[in-house]
């Protein structure tokens, strides 16, 4: 979940190289203290990350343990299966909308809370506690609730009245992705109170002061100096809601039924399990992760170049 | 904010109710659906309707029909154990790590902290596959807490945190300790870690969240009910097995109850060691 490199507290001064010591044996137990953490990714990352390259690029089938069977190379051919594959189109567009929803609410939302929240008032730990409750609590459970609130029979349609949608919000083909967007936004929110609310320390006071001399008002204030001042913080808004967005696979699995009404909710992740596991295609799955790398790797860069563009 | 203070008073106390009703409203919006949670999971009929908000006719028998569904104890000693193997290796190797990075020298330095923050970007559910197919096919660890544990052992953030800390430590210390001829591993054991106490609990909590919350890998490993952790046995239980107790929407909430506590229990108790800086440099990397 982390992102700025440049901006790491303390990178320059350790990852450069210590002062010389005359013993050497030192050298040797850092080494050894830091080798089960290498070991753990080589084996949890860095293996897999090569071997789904490999099996995207062969016909691939799940084995008992033990058991050896061929597995030919194809070459691009799953790939091709990937990029003609309609649903796997739609899977990609259902990020987009999630990103198109679920970034402008998170930094709307979380910015205008941390900067209520960013002053010596009374209650102050109970609202930061409040706010970061649905972030510690487990997507299951939270899913579990919004199933209930948001069911066809559930509490927010009968406040609703005639005004319900129908289909209901789950299982309409328009609100099912929409749906998961704002559940995210809301689960997530806290982190990000609390990730502005770290970032409007450094923005300056006296450009509040000075501003306020030349006649800004406190909505002038928030978009001339407080939204400009945190935009590394928003910067890494942007690039976690993509990791999330790519990460989807809870939500549409379990608050939208597996995807929702005609794949409306399914995400590439969820389209990974379906074809990989239930279906037994990991080669058109392990293709499809490939591909989804490289949308995030893209979608990140572009949108680091958005939000980093100068004032 | 120190804007208000060369303000007229006024002024002041209008831009105060303003920040009280945003935050009161953000508290609501956050807090009700907890609150119908737990009314939910204690009402003898659970209904969607608005009557639902209220606690009336409050009974145990939810957490009883869910207990019966998918043994809750079961499920809750799978979700401790992979947790706590989780804890235990993080807390092992990845304060070991942590201090490695940050006050000592050695070959590959570099390599692994850029390792370290290559790892934190990589989207981990995009290697559940290759992991799937490597922990449950090729070493046969499917239904196994080993398999569980595994791609979670040692949580990266948690190593930063260790790293952060351990390098605002004041060298001129560790070298005293070394120049009386005390072994890094006791350096690190009397001094360095003592000194961190705040970062090991918050990285602790940080640690906790992931394998207790976490789904999506656990219902792959599991497939026998016995091992399930409670987040997979309540998910199969959300899906298809419902119809097998008298009011599923109660058991259903009664089950999501059950998950929660343990983690917002924690959060709320250790909430002061869980400042914004902590969440500031655990995210930054």
């Amino acid at each position: 979940m982390s992102v700025n490199l440049d901006a790491a507290p303390g990178a320059v001064r350790t990852s450069g190289p210590a002062p010389r010591r005359k013993d050497r044996g030192l050298s040797r137990v850092g080494a050894l203290f830091v080798s089960p953490y290498v070991l753990f990714i080589v084996v949890v990352f860095a293996v897999p990350l090569v071997y789904t390259v490999w099996i995207s690029f062969h016909r691939f089938y799940f084995t008992a343990p033990g058991t050896k069977i061929d597995s030919p190379w194809v070459g691009l051919s799953n790939y091709r299966d990937v990029f003609t594959d309609p649903v796997v189109g739609q899977a990609f567009l259902n990020i987009l909308i999630f990103l198109v929803i679920n970034v402008p609410l998170t930094v709307g939302l979380s910015l205008v809370l941390a900067t209520a929240l960013n002053a010596k008032i009374r209650g102050r730990s109970f609202f930061r506690a409040a706010f970061y409750v649905p972030y510690v609590t487990a997507s299951v459970a939270l899913v579990a609730v919004w199933q209930f609130l948001f069911g066809s029979d559930g509490f927010v349609n009968h406040l609703l009245g005639s005004h319900a949608p129908d289909p209901s919000w789950l299982v309409n083909s328009h609100l099912a992705m929409p749906m998961i967007a704002v559940f995210v936004t809301w689960k997530q929110l806290g982190f990000f109170v609390m990730l502005y609310l770290a970032s409007l320390q450094n923005v300056g006071k006296e450009l509040y002061e000075a501003s306020a001399m030349d006649g800004a008002g406190r909505v002038r204030q928030f978009f001339s100096v407080t939204v400009p001042g945190v935009r590394p913080a928003t910067t890494l808004v942007v690039i976690y809601a993509i990791i999330t967005g790519a990460n989807l696979f809870s939500e549409p699995y379990l608050l939208t039924g597996g995807g929702g009404p005609d794949h409306s909710s399914t995400s590439p992740v969820l389209l990974m399990y379906q074809k990989g596991i239930e279906q037994g295609h990991p080669d058109f799955a392990a293709a499809l992760g490939v591909v989804l790398v490289a949308f995030v790797m893209i979608v990140s860069l572009a949108a680091r170049k958005l939000t980093e563009r100068g004032d | 904010m120190s804007a208000t203070t060369s303000r007229p008073a006024r002024r002041f106390r209008a831009g105060g109710a303003v920040r009280y009703v945003l935050l009161s409203l953000g508290a609501v919006a956050f807090l009700f659906p907890f609150y119908y949670m737990i009314v939910g999971s204690l009402r003898g009929t659970t209904v969607g309707d608005l009557s639902a908000a209220v606690p009336s006719g409050l009974t145990g028998d939810n957490y009883a029909a869910v207990n019966s569904a998918i043994s809750l104890g079961r499920s809750l000693l799978n979700s401790g154990i992979m947790t706590i193997g989780v804890l235990i290796c993080t807390l092992v190797f990845g304060v070991l790590a942590g201090y490695a990075l940050a006050q000592l020298r050695f070959r590959g330095k570099g390599a692994v902290f850029a390792a370290l923050l290559l790892v934190q970007m990589i989207p981990f559910q995009l290697l559940t596959l290759p992991l799937y197919v490597l922990v449950v096919r090729d070493y046969g660890l499917g239904d196994n807490y080993l398999g569980m544990i595994l791609p979670f052992a040692i949580n990266s953030t948690a190593v930063f945190l260790f790293r952060q800390f351990f390098a605002q430590m004041p060298q001129s210390l560790f070298e005293a300790a070394r120049i009386d001829g005390a072994s890094e591993l006791r350096i690190l054991w009397r001094i360095a870690l003592p000194m961190a106490r705040p970062a090991v609990l918050t990285a602790l909590l940080l640690t906790f969240i992931g394998p207790w919350n976490e789904f999506l890998w656990p219902f792959l490993v599991t497939k026998n009910a016995d091992m399930q952790p409670l987040a997979v046995s309540l998910a199969s239980f959300l899906s298809n097995l419902q119809g097998t107790v008298a009011n599923p929407a109660g058991a259903l909430l009664a089950g999501a109850c059950v998950l929660a506590f343990p983690a917002v229990v924690l959060f709320l108790l250790f909430q002061r060691h869980f400042t914004s800086t902590d969440i500031d440099s655990g995210v930054k990397g």
